[in-house]
């Protein structure tokens, strides 16, 4: 097992800093980490760069870490460039140092955007993510209402693609690297996976207007089909769900639900 | 003075308790409802599933998480799937197969009454979900798919692919954003408890501390549920997520909630095999895999050939050989000791000895690889990307590794603890699994606590009334922040020499080494001794950065390691005190001419519940006496 020397030019920034001067007060540190062995993961060598720091009476660096094995979606690292790394279809949490050389210089910075502002260091806040899904993103069924769940048969294609586009994991990457700074994606993603189910299949166009009103009032950009986002997203998640979001916001809006609502005039 | 504990199940027969135990809850009229505030900690599938639906219903919810959104809480990343006793295969499963599985799987360590409901509620579940847009997998006539898990042979296990947990939590989520919106809940992400409450001998509220700002925050309610999950990071290696901790339901145990059956974890048996010392967490290969997986060792002690090149009829197929009934889906406690005796043998693979393999050659070989790609597709590419090696083609290497707690906080029926007005739900409380669980039952007692029992149970409380108003004005309030604020300031001003990882670490080894897989006398007296030596030299010497009023990733695992520092020795205290074998539980002085665990009923047949009585004092060992009515208690056997 080779040990490895790697170089870190790591985004600092500190607390309460606000969004819009995200560059200018923020600064690229430069790091050294010595020992970093091939199976190990990129968060991992960021902890032993953590742990070299405290002993030496330094900050350590901030980010965000949760279930280390690419399900959460809490991480999110723009490494080397790209979101969450780069290699495809995966989480920053799953990017292993064997992807990197012996003496290679790595740029690490948070996911960039506006409706992201910067926490601390690599730390966003992603909680607009939320608030769309507070929008729309469910199926309005009362506990004690539901039948039996195989009263209603589900093609097993739809029951797929439902799937498909309820892998997301919210973790952004997808706006992270849109150049419009659009959650396109994610919100897509969402409408799909519903749009998909017979059960989601009442609140559709609803779902959509309340649910893309929101992205807009949250300050995301507009979809440009750059496809950034399809090939950062660490789900595959396909970009045909915005195709498929823009079918159902037309027709939430041809079926005469409140525009109102989802524009936020 | 040991005390028994009165679980306050309901009489009658066993299959009408709940139903008339509900009947007999006291209601709270709709009207009502929001005047009475409930703080949820947790938004895992037992608290987001409690805070949606008492937000459902009316009721004024405070909902907190350590995560930057509830979408994350540990439920997400369940993998395998979640049980029901649906028959819908039509291989005869029924409620009374579950709860007959749950408790045999259990060991005869769990309460017959919350076991009986749990498989009754499991129905109720996947009606739920499947309304409220979980896609599970179907087969092609628009019918739910099953699978099979260990340590039953029916096919009771629902999925999505292999992220079953993550399509749960989001379907949970999905139902917290409605309460969102609607304004009956309140959401408080990168919020972490840090202490309970209680003003005159009743749960009153918590004291947070704000994960961004550093600031900490006093919430009062009329009644508190703690859904906080697991505590196997007490390991330090395990499958948890890193942020899993002990912490809320430690300190309402110091604040007078009994904690019960701490000793009994659950060690998986298929995860990725540890590394190297840098690691910071094991990841879990789900339990599915022995659907199709053949997990087997080389015959001869020290055989380091390439898997290929070692022939058919010089590999032991262990768990096949031993358990022919139940072959390589024989419960988790069992495999994963398997294992463990195959490799203390000599007979483990890899570098270092601590691996057995899971073979899927023969499943390729019936099913077609593309069958195997549809099933476990994305746990092999996670397998790959971590060992950089393909499982299609050279059997996987697996080790058992810490994943689940069976322990917990003390509940009765109503999940209520030894506080009035402090409920437990979940992986945090103690009560359905006895000494071991079996697989896809976790996900399951989640959302039964969640949507179904807790709502009921505490609109109980609610409405059987007796409790003022409180306001974080009360004295209580001020008193227990203080405490608090001292402790991370305490935590601060150590200014030693060594980081709150190191620590961490050698608590993990400690734990891993004694109070693992077997445990014996000498070993849990000596873990006891440094366990103390080390929660003494963690007060002297830990090193934290930065400050309190700021974000502080450090002074969070600070604040947690001071607790599994001290949540250790009382796992080993009960491992000591539990002179017996049963389910994860297992004794080296006490097991079958086999190997087997054996158990002590007539000892033993009891809970364990702790209570604490002043730091540096000996907490004292209650019991509730478990009975048995409507099951034979058996000696275990999977043969
Ligand atoms: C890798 C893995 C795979 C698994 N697979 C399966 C499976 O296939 N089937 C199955 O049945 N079970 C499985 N399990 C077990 C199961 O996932 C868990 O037991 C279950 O999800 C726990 O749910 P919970 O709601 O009790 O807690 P969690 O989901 O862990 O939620 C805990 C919540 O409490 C919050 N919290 C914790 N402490 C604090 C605090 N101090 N202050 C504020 N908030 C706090 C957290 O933020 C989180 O929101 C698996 C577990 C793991 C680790
Ligand atoms: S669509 Fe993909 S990139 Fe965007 S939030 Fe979801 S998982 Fe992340
Ligand atoms: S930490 Fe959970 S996806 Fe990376």
């Amino acid at each position: 097992m080779s040990e490895m020397t790697i170089h870190l030019k790591i985004w600092r920034q500190a607390r309460g800093e606000t969004k819009d001067s995200q560059k200018s007060q923020g600064r690229f540190v430069d790091y050294t980490v010595e020992k970093v062995l091939p199976e190990m993961s990129f968060l991992e060598t960021l902890d032993l760069l953590n742990e070299k720091l405290t002993r030496q009476g330094q900050q350590p660096v901030e980010f965000d870490s949760d279930c280390r094995e690419g399900i959460c979606g809490t991480c999110g690292l723009v490494i080397k460039g790209t979101a969450h790394g780069p290699n495809p279809k995966t989480t920053t949490c799953e990017v292993r140092m064997r992807h990197f050389r012996d003496g290679e210089t790595i740029t690490v910075e948070p996911f960039r955007a506006g409706p992201f502002p910067i926490l601390k260091d690599l730390v966003v806040d992603r909680t607009a993510f939320d608030r769309i899904q507070q929008q729309g993103g469910f199926v309005t069924a009362n506990v004690g209402s539901a039948p039996d769940s195989n009263a209603v048969p589900i093609p097993k294609l739809d029951a797929d693609k439902a799937m498909d586009a309820a892998s997301c994991i919210g973790c952004g990457a997808c706006v992270a690297a849109c150049p419009n700074a659009s959650a396109s994606l994610f919100v897509g993603a969402k409408i799909s996976q519903l749009s998909y189910l017979p059960q989601g299949g009442p609140e559709r166009g609803r779902r959509a207007l309340l649910m893309i009103g929101q992205m807009d009032r949250e300050g995301f950009g507009d979809c440009s089909n750059h496809g950034e986002c399809e090939a950062v997203c660490p789900k595959e998640i396909s970009i045909e769900n915005i195709a498929r979001m823009r079918r159902e916001f037309f027709k939430g809006a041809l079926g005469g639900h409140d525009r109102k609502a989802a524009t936020g005039d | 003075m040991s005390r028994i504990l009165d679980a306050k199940i309901p009489s009658g027969p066993l299959a009408d308790k709940w139903d008339r135990h509900e009947m007999e809850c006291p209601l709270v009229a709709p009207a009502n409802r929001r005047k009475f505030t409930v703080i949820v900690v947790g938004t895992g599938l037992a608290g987001g599933g409690a805070a949606a639906t008492l937000g459902e219903l009316g009721y004024n919810v405070l909902n907190f998480c350590v995560q930057d959104t509830p979408r994350r809480a540990h439920s997400v990343a369940a993998q395998g799937g979640i049980n029901a006793s649906k028959n819908y295969q039509n291989d005869g499963d029924s409620v009374e197969r579950l709860f007959y599985d749950t408790v045999k799987g259990g060991d005869y360590r769990s309460r017959e009454a919350n076991v009986y409901r749990l498989s009754q509620l499991s129905m109720g579940i996947i009606d739920q979900c499947v309304a409220m847009g979980v896609p599970f997998a179907r087969e092609y006539g628009g019918t739910l798919a099953n699978r099979s898990f260990g340590g039953v042979q029916v096919s009771r296990t629902f999925y999505a692919r292999g992220q079953t947990g993550q399509q749960l939590l989001l379907g949970v989520y999905s139902a917290l954003s409605r309460q969102v919106a609607a304004g009956t809940v309140k959401m408080f992400p990168r919020h972490e408890m840090l202490d309970l409450v209680v003003v005159d001998g009743r749960a009153r509220g918590i004291v947070c501390r704000d994960l961004v700002t550093g600031e900490m925050k006093r919430y009062a309610a009329d009644a508190v549920v703690l859904a906080t999950g697991g505590y196997s990071p007490v390991f330090y290696l395990s499958t948890n997520a890193v942020n899993c901790s002990a912490t809320s339901i430690w300190r309402a145990y110091k604040r007078g909630a009994l904690f019960a059956n701490p000793c009994y974890t659950q060690i998986h048996p298929t995860a990725i095999p540890q590394l190297g010392d840098y690691q910071s967490k094991l990841t879990l290969m789900s339990e599915s895999l022995r659907n199709d997986g053949r997990m087997w060792v080389p015959k001869a002690p020290g055989d380091k050939r390439r898997p290929a090149d070692i022939p058919e009829a010089e590999r032991d197929y262990f768990l096949e050989r031993r358990y022919p009934a139940f072959g390589n889906l024989v419960p988790r406690d069992i495999a994963a000791r398997a294992s463990k005796v195959e490799c203390d043998a000599g007979k483990g693979v890899g570098n270092t000895g601590f691996a057995v393999y899971l073979d899927f050659a023969d499943a390729i070989k019936r099913l077609g690889r593309d069958v195997v790609a549809d099933r476990y597709g994305n746990l092999f590419t996670m397998y790959e990307e971590i060992i950089a090696d393909d499982p299609y083609h050279t059997p996987m290497m697996i080790y058992p590794a810490p994943h689940y707690t069976m322990g917990g906080l003390w509940v009765d029926y109503n999940l209520e603890s030894t506080i009035p007005g402090l409920f437990v739900a979940g992986e945090a409380n103690f009560s359905d699994h006895g000494a071991n669980r079996l697989g896809a039952s976790a996900l399951m007692q989640g959302c039964a606590d969640g949507y179904f029992v807790v709502p009921r149970v505490v609109a109980g409380y609610l409405a059987r009334g007796g409790h003022g108003k409180v306001t974080t004005d009360h004295e209580a309030f001020g008193a227990v922040e203080d405490e608090v604020r001292r402790r991370y300031d305490a935590l601060l001003a150590v200014k030693g020499s060594r980081t709150v990882r190191d620590f961490h670490w050698d608590l993990g080894r400690v734990m891993w080494d004694k109070v693992g897989m077997a445990r014996d006398r000498t070993g849990l007296e000596q873990a006891i001794t440094q366990i103390r030596e080390l929660r003494e030299a963690y007060w002297h010497d830990v090193k934290v950065p930065g400050e309190a009023a700021d974000f502080n990733k450090q002074l969070e695992m600070a604040g947690r390691v001071a607790d599994f520092l001290e949540l250790g020795e009382l796992m080993a205290m009960d491992a000591l005190a539990r002179e017996e074998s049963c389910g994860g539980h297992f004794r080296a002085e006490h097991h079958t001419p086999e190997g087997e665990a054996r158990r002590d009923d007539e000892n033993f047949m009891h809970v364990a519940a702790w209570e604490h009585k002043g730091d540096g004092q000996a907490p004292v060992r209650h019991v509730e006496p478990l009975v048995y009515e409507n099951i034979e208690v058996k000696t275990r056997s999977y043969k």
